[in-house]
């Protein structure tokens, strides 16, 4: 059972990257609207061929 | 629901005539935007798309013309659609430098604003409105918050092109028919975002440390019973510190901010003994792991702090949702006034700029930007917002108008005399603030319990040290800290937020919205409730109420005031909407007296009692009399200049009006009325409304004529010596909204109303206010049920505490079970039921 020594360490490292990967995004302001998104992901973008609009470009790349 | 592919048919009878004529409705024809019935003024026999208003058409032809049809096939069929609000507006002030200054951001060659839209109500229009970078070239991108209604736009600026105008991209969202408003308080809106990510960031560090604690928790229980290695039991419980530590120190840190607030300020507070427990769980646990033996409380712990948070922020989104539906997206007063130069010109202005002395036009429609005396040009004017009087006023040259009321029929030059803070209306809105800030909070239920609480909770603590003593000290202690934790209100500390929440969330979907818990409360106790007269009780719009004379001139009556956008004529035409529409010729209005024309070669005049040119009939000056003692409009019809009718205008009271304030006496709420319209209609309004079920007066005081200053006074008066609810719309009444200890804000009230209020109606009628102190009453019950339960389960825990039998493994039993208790409690009750008769009916 000493695997535990290694085992635990491990998951609580995968746990943090987890949660460091949710205040990368909080901090970004993925978070902010809860209601648009799901609004926009249901339209289908035919209409107009063109590439759609780059995201907020001063984004940090990591907390 | 029109779609794209649905060609609205054209009527055979009306395209068979040569040109309509007629004030009614083209048969069969639908807008092509917005699917509602097209107007026959605006039918177009040749065209194959029709549309009921220029809104929709502008919207139409942008859509077309970009390729953009796919909006009409995003559209939601259940949702109705409003008719497009599109203006055609130029949006000049948007370029100004002092607007770009003030309202936009430059970040690396990228200029950004945010525009608060109208005219938002479905997905299609989160899909248009991103699409403007397609359309506007420049334009880098366009991101909306569906429920602030809030568009983040930024473009290029600088570089070789030539820089985009801002009320070029104003313009474009106008034509989509989102006409877009900048967002004047930027700096709260940037604050709460902050707050609000703050929360949930603490809130995910307490739920990954709650997770993984009660993972070793469960290690460590099984172990206790299958003879755990010392050195893994020693292992686990060194984790457990490590992965509470953050969220002890963390997340909870808001609770200890509220205890320390509680302590200066010297008032209990459920963050005291949440903290109190947690502060002492956490060091005698760690104390305790460092010496390898004794209770560790860490997966209790950080499942208190993440289920604690996880309530906040759940009741914080529904308090927004309530704010945000309140509305702010429209200005109190104008922004921009059409300034006149020395030469006649016209500049569109900021209205605060606009000083005493300088001349402003006010074209038909409009809100006056400023108090000041007409020039030129004759009018009437709707003050009903300001003063509460029902009935449009005629102006003229000298006549004194005031901002933020309504310029009605013509376009006026004003000369001003006060601008920008200077005016009534402005001095109003700061009375409101003045009023809101001083308003003491009701001391909220479960506080009260929970200072009663920590008192017995401290007490019995230190009985259970004191009987524990001679066992030993270290025992003593550990006792008392198992019950201080054991006892850690979680479940009392949960149930109230969890109830508000569910409450204020069933409430907003039954067209309540209420911005604070703390209303609740004060909602279910009796009180006295004050209605403001007109928009609350009656409808505030005139409507016809007799006809004496001759029936036949109905027609002509109707075809007649067809012609005018005064709102009596309005009134008159609505009310005689079923009688044909005859030709007029020779139509002329005369501001302030009335309206006349021919028909069928007769000379047909309608107008006020002081437009008639000799003495009346006795039959008529009777009438006239009597409509007056009924405090109804009268009008008289001439035919040749013969007085023939005699009608009566009203304010009309609400159907539903008797039966609601009866139900309120009912309930135990004794009633006020106050308005500001004259006494002579507040007195025969009282008379008609009748008494109580129980055959005493429905209002215990009643009166007219009051200012909004007379009735913040009134209001502040009987709250000093109780609960007040104030209901009302105007502007008038904002201030009292304010004052009141909860102020309700009927549907279709003015902005400055909405946010002094506490609770905003969304369904037409006072029938709602019923549903609001009911649902109030039961979310109480709701409330006071948890909390009962939490005590009973805290006695329990604190009587196994007193007798040193509680161990971790009953408190991590006991505790999440108390806390799914309450939490099911709180949201399987209904306590806001929506009204059914509501759902079928179609926005107009």
């Amino acid at each position: 059972m000493s695997v535990l020594f290694i085992a635990v360490p491990v998951a609580l490292l995968l746990a943090g990257s987890a949660l460091a990967a949710f205040f990368w995004a909080a901090r970004g302001g993925q978070l902010d609207d809860l209601e648009t998104p799901p609004l926009r992901m249901l339209l289908d973008d035919d209409a107009v061929p063109r590439a759609p609009a780059a995201a907020p470009a001063d984004e940090p790349p990591a907390p | 629901m029109l779609h794209s592919d649905s060609v609205p048919t054209l009527a055979g009878p009306v395209s068979g005539l040569p040109l309509p004529a007629t004030g009614e409705l083209a048969a069969d024809a639908a807008c092509q935007h917005c699917g509602l019935p097209v107007p026959a003024l605006c039918f177009d026999p040749s065209a194959s798309e029709q549309f009921c208003c220029s809104g929709c058409r502008i919207v139409f032809g942008m859509l077309r013309e970009h390729a953009l049809e796919g909006y009409y096939t995003h559209r939601t069929a259940d949702a109705g659609v409003p008719p497009a609000l599109a203006t055609g507006r130029d949006y000049a002030e948007f370029d100004d430098p002092a607007f770009v200054d003030r309202y936009t951001t430059l970040q690396q060659g990228e200029r950004s604003a945010e525009l608060l839209l109208e005219g938002v109500h479905c997905a299609a229009c989160v899909w248009l409105v991103e699409k403007l970078p397609a359309l506007l070239p420049g334009v880098t991108s366009c991101r909306l918050d569906y429920a602030q209604r809030l568009a983040y736009v930024s473009w290029a600026e600088g570089g070789t092109a030539e820089p985009l105008a801002p009320s070029r991209i104003a313009q474009t969202l106008d034509r989509l028919g989102y006409p877009p408003h900048p967002h004047c308080d930027r700096s709260r809106a940037e604050l709460e975002r902050r707050e609000n990510r703050d929360l949930l960031l603490r809130l995910a560090v307490a739920a990954a440390s709650a997770g993984n604690s009660m993972l070793f928790a469960l290690a460590l229980y099984s172990g206790a019973f299958a003879d755990m290695d010392v050195r893994f039991s020693g292992y686990f419980r060194a984790l457990s510190v490590l992965v509470a530590l953050p969220s002890v120190l963390w997340s909870a840190q808001i609770f200890y901010r509220g205890a320390f607030a509680a302590v200066r300020a010297r008032s209990p507070h459920m963050d005291l003994p949440l903290s109190l427990g947690i502060l002492l769980g956490a060091v005698s646990g760690t104390l305790n792991v460092l010496r390898g033996q004794g209770e560790i409380y860490f997966d209790s712990l950080t499942m208190l702090i993440f289920a604690l948070l996880a309530a906040r922020y759940v009741q914080r989104g529904q308090q927004r949702r309530a704010e945000l539906g309140a509305g702010r997206a429209h200005a109190f007063t104008p922004h921009l006034a059409r300034r006149l130069d020395a030469s006649g010109s016209v500049r569109v202005v900021p209205a605060e700029s606009v000083t005493a002395g300088a001349r402003v036009e006010v074209l038909a429609g409009d809100t006056f930007p400023v108090d000041g005396r007409i020039d030129v040009g004759e009018s009437s004017v709707d003050r009903s917002w300001l003063t509460g009087e029902a009935q449009p006023d005629a102006v003229g040259p000298g006549s004194q108008v005031l901002a933020g009321t309504t310029n009605l029929s013509a376009r006026v030059v004003v000369v001003t005399e006060r601008g920008g803070a200077e005016t009534r209306a402005a001095r109003i809105l700061r009375e409101v603030e003045r009023a809101a800030s001083r308003r003491a909070p009701i001391a909220r239920l479960a506080d009260r319990v929970s200072g009663y609480f920590l008192v017995g909770v401290l007490l019995l603590s230190l009985l259970a040290f004191l009987s524990w003593l001679p066992a030993g000290v270290g025992t003593a202690l550990d006792t008392a800290i198992a019950l201080l934790i054991a006892t850690c209100p979680c479940g009392l500390a949960l149930a109230t937020p969890l109830a508000v929440s569910s409450a204020l969330g069933q409430a907003a979907r039954a067209g309540l919205l209420i911005k604070g818990g703390d209303s609740l409360e004060a909602l279910s106790q009796p009180a006295l409730i004050v209605f403001d007269k007109t928009g609350t009780l009656t409808h505030g719009q005139l409507s016809l109420a007799v006809w004496e004379g001759d029936q036949s001139l109905k027609a002509h009556v109707k075809s007649l005031e067809e012609c005018s956008a005064h709102p009596i004529a309005q009134a008159l035409a609505a009310a005689l909407a079923e009688f044909p529409t005859l030709p007029v010729s020779e139509y002329r209005q005369r501001t302030g007296y009335g309206v006349e024309g021919t028909i069928q070669g007769r000379r047909v005049s309608v107008g006020a009692v002081h437009a008639a040119s000799g003495p009346l009939p006795a039959w008529a000056d009777s009438a006239v009399q009597r409509l007056c003692r009924e405090a109804k409009s009268p009008v008289l019809v001439a035919l040749d200049g013969e007085v023939r009718a005699v009608l009566g205008l009203e304010d009309r009271v609400r159907p539903e009006a008797v039966a609601t304030l009866r139900r309120l006496r009912q309930l135990g709420h004794r009633l006020a009325l106050l308005s500001g319209d004259r006494h002579a209609v507040v007195d025969a309004l009282v008379s008609r409304l009748g008494a109580a079920a129980d055959g005493s007066a429905l209002f215990e005081h009643y009166q007219g004529d009051l200012s909004p200053e007379d009735k913040l006074g009134w209001v502040e008066a009987e709250h000093a010596r109780g609960l007040v609810f104030m209901v009302g719309d105007g502007v008038n009444d904002a201030g009292a909204l304010a004052a009141a200890s909860v102020g309700i804000a009927v549907h279709g009230g003015a902005e400055a109303s909405l946010q002094a209020a506490h609770v905003f109606v969304t369904q037409p009628g006072i029938a709602p206010i019923l549903e609001l102190i009911r649902g109030a009453r039961r979310s109480l019950g709701v409330i006071r049920g948890s909390l009962a339960f939490s005590l009973v389960y805290n006695l329990l825990a604190a009587g196994l505490a007193l007798a040193g039998k509680i161990s971790p493994l009953w408190a991590a039993v006991i505790m999440p079970l108390s806390s799914l208790t309450v939490v099911a409690h709180s949201y399987r009750r209904h306590m806001f039921r929506a009204p059914a008769a509501l759902a079928g009916k179609a926005a107009p």
